[in-house]
């Protein structure tokens, strides 16, 4: 037996995933807007970063940053979808197609940072 | 048919587990497990019920890790040799499995979880069609046995002491939804402030574990609707 069972189920799982994913992005968004400013004041050195993530680890981090924004952006839609729209079931569905989305977005990004 | 280990909370917040063995009955319910032990094992032990039956929503204790209603649960339909039943969560501990509802009740009352008669006494009965769209929102969540279940289960309501609940908020939405109701703007009001029904996030606990299949998530997505919409128009 587990003290948190009773959070073993879709829709909990689903927030715990969104909750998260939220917070990672916005761990990551200083480092982004630092990207940014580097392309603003000199485009040797963006250049050198842009070469830096073409690493394949860093394909692989920058993947799974494009999963955490799908996740989270399918995962508030979802959220706002319920409530907004008139619904009364588990939602296993909409935890699931936003869970395909996700994935989705993170193998084309991957396939096409490989290709 | 065998033997069950049931480990029981004992005490109050502070506390330990104390293991029973219970002899396996057929069509046994977790509250026959209870029981049991008070009467052959231990008489000291604290826990409450009433109508054994679903109905009144005393029996509620947390199972195997899950609020559940016992009078209605069978063992049968738990795995497992070992069963731990504590007290429901996120309300204080009177003694042993029986939790206090106070604060439970209490938030129904903040949510103005009670009905505002607006015609006068004697009148003649309202006419309500079954089919009508604030009927049917409202009998999807009147059969509530107020047994705290999904407050148990509720990480909002463990995380913020203040926030009125499923319950409380499921009633209110069924009380916006009665049409003889006349308290509906104080109750808007009640429910719309900071840890009424903007507070809750979705998980659906709730809908996971009421033991009457009620959504109480649903409701307070009706609540939320109401709000905003009661905002735009400058009525809130
Ligand atoms: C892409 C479009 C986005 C949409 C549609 C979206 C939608 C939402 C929604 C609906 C919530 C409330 C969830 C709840 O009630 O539990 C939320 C929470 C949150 N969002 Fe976003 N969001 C987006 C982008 C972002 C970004 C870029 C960040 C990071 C900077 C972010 C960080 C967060 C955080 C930290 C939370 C709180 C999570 C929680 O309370 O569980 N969001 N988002
Ligand atoms: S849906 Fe809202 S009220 Fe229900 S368990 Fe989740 S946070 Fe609590
Ligand atoms: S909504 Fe369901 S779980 Fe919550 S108090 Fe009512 S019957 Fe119990
Ligand atoms: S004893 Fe009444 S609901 Fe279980």
């Amino acid at each position: 037996m587990s003290r948190t069972a009773y959070r073993n189920h879709p829709t909990w799982w689903a927030f715990a995933i969104h909750r998260v994913s939220g917070v990672a992005l916005a761990a990551f968004l200083p480092a982004h807007f630092w990207a940014l400013g580097l392309a603003l004041e000199s485009e040797a050195a963006f250049d050198g970063l842009l070469r830096w993530t073409a690493h394949p680890v860093l394909k692989l981090v920058e993947t799974g940053l494009v999963v955490l924004l799908a996740a989270h952006l399918a995962g508030g839609l979802r959220v706002m979808t319920i409530e907004f729209f008139a619904w009364n079931a588990g939602q296993k569905n909409a935890v699931a197609l936003s869970a395909f989305f996700a994935l989705a977005a993170g193998l084309l990004f991957l396939l096409n940072a490989v290709a | 048919m065998g033997t069950i280990e049931v480990r029981v909370w004992r005490g109050t917040a502070e506390g330990s587990y104390q293991s029973f063995a219970v002899p396996r009955r057929a069509n046994q319910t977790v509250l026959d497990l209870v029981t049991y032990i008070q009467r052959t094992l231990d008489p000291t032990l604290a826990y409450r019920f009433a109508c054994r039956v679903g109905m009144c929503g005393s029996c509620a204790m947390t199972v195997n890790g899950k609020p559940r209603w016992t009078c209605r649960t069978h063992v049968a339909r738990l795995d497992g040799d070992v069963m731990t039943i504590e007290p429901l969560k996120n309300l204080p501990v009177v003694k042993d499995l029986v939790a206090d509802l106070a604060p439970f009740f209490d938030k129904w009352a903040k949510a103005e979880g009670s009905f505002k008669p607006t015609a006068a006494p004697g009148s003649d009965f309202v006419v309500v069609k079954p089919d009508t769209a604030a009927r049917v929102a409202a009998d999807a969540g009147i059969e509530c046995i107020g047994c705290a279940v999904c407050y148990s289960a509720c990480d909002v309501a463990a995380w913020n002491p203040d926030y009125l609940g499923p319950a409380a908020l499921n009633r209110a939405w069924t009380l916006q939804n009665d049409v003889r109701d006349g308290g509906k703007a104080a109750r808007l009001s009640a429910v719309a402030g900071d840890a009424g029904c903007h507070a809750c996030h979705t998980q659906q606990s709730c809908r996971a574990h009421c033991p009457k299949g009620l959504n109480p998530s649903a409701a307070i997505a009706g609540l939320k609707r109401a709000a905003l919409g009661a905002l735009l128009k400058g009525e809130l």
